[in-house]
């Protein structure tokens, strides 16, 4: 998978949030060969500088960070956020996340498209949290993004590809863009069939770090995600209403 | 001089943005700075002044999905 000029080994990006324990985070980011794991900005207090220690782990894991802007709920507020982001992280890339309402914490796709314009136009490389909208995809590739992130379903609900048909269109209508499932994923198995539709990778976080051995998701995970994308190259069978025997009747005896 | 520091109120001897990130215990801490919502570069920070009733944001690393 090739995004911004990177060439990544593996299909599977991980968030770095919501895991029992430190250890237990960077057990499952090595358990599950990611090369990029994504990270936040938060308030940092000067006497406990609990970010410096969170920091020191992840620079020693010797993955790639993807920060992100999440909690934004405009443009302004995101592109400042990209902006330290950039200051801290001395990477050109941002997950942009705004987002619009704060129950499915769906994007502000207008702010989004906004803010990704301003971005790209500062040369940030912009990975666009969105929907499956083929109009607000369309948008966010002409304001200068070169991977789009649609979501499955709403962050943290775990429960899968909620609208298939449009992921489906969305990767028919962009066959040469890099599109990462990012968002709702729960389970492996939805990891399987996003890569079976033909999707880039998957970004999860709360499948993995909610899990009763997150160590172990990590890894099924990483299979998972192998396996749908082998099996979406091998070109699966159409399906049919009807059976159709597999042995054949050619040379059947005649018994009856 | 009284500002706004990641929303608590501080008193800090400090003339700078530099200077006020220092006597606030951050020196060599990885953070990014932000004064009155607009963004400061890391290396704009020793000749940024601060001004009576400012609000300093000051943020790090932490964990994201």
């Amino acid at each position: 998978m090739n995004l911004y000029g990177i060439e990544l080994t593996s299909r599977l990006l991980l968030g770095s949030a919501r895991y029992p324990s430190p250890a237990m985070l960077a057990d499952a980011v090595r358990a599950s060969g990611t090369e990029v794991v994504t990270v936040s900005l938060r308030r940092e207090s000067g006497g406990q500088r609990s970010g410096q220690g969170f920091w020191s782990l992840i620079r020693d894991l010797g993955v790639r960070v993807l920060p992100n802007t999440a909690g934004c709920h405009s443009a302004k507020e995101a592109v400042t956020t990209a902006r330290m982001a950039r200051d801290i992280f001395q990477t050109p890339w941002i997950k942009l996340e705004v987002i619009g309402d704060a129950d499915t914490l769906q994007p502000d796709v207008f702010d989004l498209v906004e803010a990704a314009a301003e971005l790209c136009a500062d040369g940030f490389e912009v990975f666009p949290y969105t929907t499956d909208d083929l109009v607000v995809a369309d948008r966010l590739l002409q304001a200068g993004c070169r991977v789009l992130m649609p979501w499955g379903a709403p962050i943290g609900s775990g429960r899968g590809l909620n609208n298939r048909f449009g992921l489906r269109t969305l990767r028919a209508h962009f066959p040469d863009v890099p599109l990462i499932i990012d968002a709702g994923i729960g389970r492996p198995s939805h990891a399987v069939e996003a890569m079976e539709l033909g999707f880039d990778g998957v970004l999860l976080n709360t499948a993995v770090a909610l899990a009763g051995d997150p160590v172990a998701m990590a890894a099924a995970f990483a299979r998972a995600i192998e396996a749908g994308r082998a099996g979406f190259e091998a070109q699966p069978m159409a399906p049919r209403d009807l059976a159709e025997p597999s042995t054949p009747i050619t040379g059947k005896a005649w018994l009856a | 001089m009284h500002i706004l520091v990641n929303g608590a109120a501080h008193d800090v001897c400090a003339t700078t943005l530099a200077q006020a990130l220092d006597a606030l215990g951050y020196r060599r801490a990885i953070v990014a700075t932000a004064l009155n919502g607009a963004f400061v570069p890391t290396d704009h920070r020793d000749t940024t002044a601060l001004a009576e009733g400012d609000a300093l944001e000051i943020l790090a690393p932490m964990q994201g999905g």
